[in-house]
């Protein structure tokens, strides 16, 4: 396997590739190294907490868009103990980009669906590197009505830079599409938990993203616009993404904070790709927490409190003055206003 | 006739934009230059023909309260919610000072208004998004008031007409932002279930965030000529797809033809067009437009 590592990981890739080595050697030649070799592990569990217990936010989108970070397939082939994939929007296509079927969690069945990125170049192809079209986002809501139908609850699995930005998803109404998986999500008569497991990319994303409970990997992010469209927006630079990253807040702790987010779930360390049997196991065990607690409620009751949990998003203050003051009046000109008609969208992301 | 003649006299008062805002406009200020057919246009008729090219049909960016002026009864409007205020949830650099110079520029404490009025006589809630106010871009307050406006017609029974533009997400606002995509979907399928009629006017230009919930959500979908609809941004599927976009692309006979859209309608007959489909949906005239 092809190891591929991060700017901020090559101290500690170095270093225990040097372990390894050191270990062959001490095999091969029969030498007692394991002094040293003890040195050098406690030194490599320092470097390893150092890192990532001090990962900046533009490290953990990074992280979050690692090629070896496990994808959603690759999870529900760990979590679920039976699952049933199923295709097709039953209008257009079937959308690769987006997975979906029936599985079996400890003997309960639910429905699955998620996006899905390749875990190689030609499966990325194949599936437009994980960023959906319309007939995507209308598989997965005619997955979730099928799993309202037959009261199973959803399990949805979020990792997506954004929906697809070209010409036939546009055509075939990308935003339609979104609009309406909002507007159905939230009022499902079954409950939904939603795992963001890696990246959270705007519209893209919330549009398979409203649910009972929302559990974030810590690596995870998920944020309005990227952080490189950001940059692009604000200084028309997109190498500035560092800088945008803080500014946006998207990881799960700021988002946990914010009350967007139910549950952070720490991973392994060195993070999900290092040890996806134990990231699989933390996830399962989540969500199986989280179903028990919903299917307690009643459905009725569970719609009502998902209402209220998205209507509370949202900051703002009310004016303690009576009215808005008068508004602006331009000396002697009684002439309609003719705006400009030139786009200027800055502050208006334009973003997937 | 529609009684937008109000703006002209003085007597209403209407926010109006620095000179020079408007480009290449002669010096005088009399005339004006049209964006698509280059034609000269005598400013006077310009506003007499609500801000539409008499030649070629090119419908001119409207601010909110000049929609409102043209759209709905004289004197039939009531504005709600106008105490709600933007804050800085997340300290993001100059967001305060952009918020400030948009409320300078424009008179308005944010990118939409909304409120109860008439249209030829029939009552409705309304919302009117402006351009000039950060590309209109929703932040909190956006979408609290357009849920605030969707909850209260349910409850009212009252239909709603929502003048969309927006350039998408409030990006300083963060996922506060994004939420209320959620947010104003989840209240418009609160009015959906009160089968109550919400008709959602898009206007230049309608995109992303908002085009991706509320704005795409009307039971009747109008859009103005070409008017820029599409929820990714075309400098993105450009760089995206490494492709020049055909054109027309993205323009509401664009969104007519493949099926994203009810009809264009010209903004010269919009209260006629909004008047007959509120009667033809219980609405009762309350007094003549
Ligand atoms: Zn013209």
């Amino acid at each position: 396997m092809t190891s591929f590592s991060l700017e901020f990981e090559k101290p500690l890739v170095e270093l225990e590739k040097r372990i390894e080595d050191l270990k062959e050697f001490s095999l091969k030649k029969g030498i007692d190294l394991s002094d040293e070799i003890s040195i050098l592990e406690k030194k490599a569990d320092e470097l390893r907490k150092e890192i990532f217990e001090n990962l900046t936010p533009w490290q953990r989108i990074l992280i979050a868009r690692h090629p070896k970070r496990p994808t959603t397939l690759e999870y529900i082939d760990m979590i679920f103990d039976e699952f049933i994939e199923l295709h097709g929007d039953r209008e257009f296509g079937d959308d690769g980009a987006i997975v979906g079927g029936i599985a079996d969690l400890g003997g309960r069945a639910v429905t699955v669906i998620g996006t899905q990125k390749g875990r190689d170049t030609k499966e990325n192809i194949a599936r437009n590197f994980g960023m959906p079209h319309p007939e995507g986002y209308r598989k997965a809501l005619r997955l979730m009505k099928q799993a309202e139908k037959f009261r199973r609850p959803i399990v949805s699995f979020v990792d997506v830079v954004g929906a697809y930005p070209g010409v036939e998803a546009e055509e075939r109404g990308q935003g339609i599409a979104i609009a309406r998986n909002l507007v159905e999500m939230a009022r499902l008569s079954t409950s939904i938990v939603v795992v963001i497991t890696g990246e959270g990319g705007s519209g893209g994303a919330l549009a398979i993203g409203v649910g009972d409970k929302l559990i974030m990997l810590e690596n995870a992010y998920f944020s309005v616009i990227s952080p490189e469209g950001c940059a692009a927006i604000l200084w028309k630079d997109g190498s500035r993404s560092q800088e945008a990253a803080e500014m946006l807040k998207l990881t799960a702790p700021d988002l946990k904070a914010q009350g967007i987010i139910d549950e952070l779930l720490p991973e392994p360390q060195g993070a999900a790709h290092k040890d996806r049997m134990a990231m699989a196991r933390l996830i399962r065990d989540a969500v199986i927490k989280a179903l028990d607690e919903l299917s307690g409620i009643p459905v009725r009751r569970l719609v009502e409190r998902r209402y209220a949990r998205l209507r509370r998003i949202g900051k703002y203050v009310v004016s303690e003055m009576p009215a808005t003051e008068a508004p602006m009046v331009a000396a002697g000109n009684e002439d309609m206003h003719v705006a400009p008609d030139v786009a200027d969208v800055e502050g208006g992301s334009d973003e997937t | 006739m529609p009684n937008f003649k109000g703006i002209f006299q003085g007597k209403q008062k209407f926010v109006t934009v620095k000179a020079g805002q408007v480009p290449e406009e002669p010096a005088d200020g009399l005339w004006t230059k049209c964006r698509q057919c280059a034609g000269i246009l005598y400013k006077k008729e310009l506003t007499s023909n609500l801000g539409v090219c008499g030649d070629c049909g090119f419908h001119f960016r409207l601010s909110a309260r000049e929609r409102i002026a043209i759209t709905l009864d004289e004197d039939s409007f009531v504005e709600y919610d106008e105490d709600l205020l933007t804050t800085d949830p997340l300290g993001f650099p100059g967001y305060d000072t952009k918020i400030e110079a948009a409320k300078q520029a424009t008179g308005l404490n944010e990118a939409i208004i909304t409120g109860q009025g008439r249209i030829d006589g029939y009552p409705a809630l309304l919302g009117f998004m402006d351009f000039s106010f950060i590309g209109a871009s929703m932040g909190s307050v956006v979408g609290e008031k357009v849920t605030r406006l969707f909850e209260r017609a349910a409850r009212q029974k009252l239909p709603v007409v929502i003048f969309c533009a927006s350039g998408g997400a409030r990006m300083q606002e963060g996922m506060f932002s994004l939420m209320q995509m959620a947010k104003t979907s989840a209240a418009y399928g609160k009015l959906s279930e009160a089968r109550v009629l919400y008709i959602s006017v898009l206007t230049n230009p309608t995109t992303a965030g908002v085009f991706a919930s509320f704005g795409s959500l009307g039971d009747i979908i109008i859009a103005e000529p070409g008017a820029l609809i599409g929820f990714t941004g075309q400098r993105v599927i450009e760089e995206t797809i490494r492709q020049k976009l055909p054109p027309g692309f993205q323009t509401a006979e664009f969104a007519l033809e493949h099926g994203l859209i009810d009809m264009i309608v010209d903004r010269r007959n919009i209260r006629k067009t909004l008047g007959s489909l509120l009667s033809l949906h219980g609405g009762r005239r309350e007094e003549a437009g």
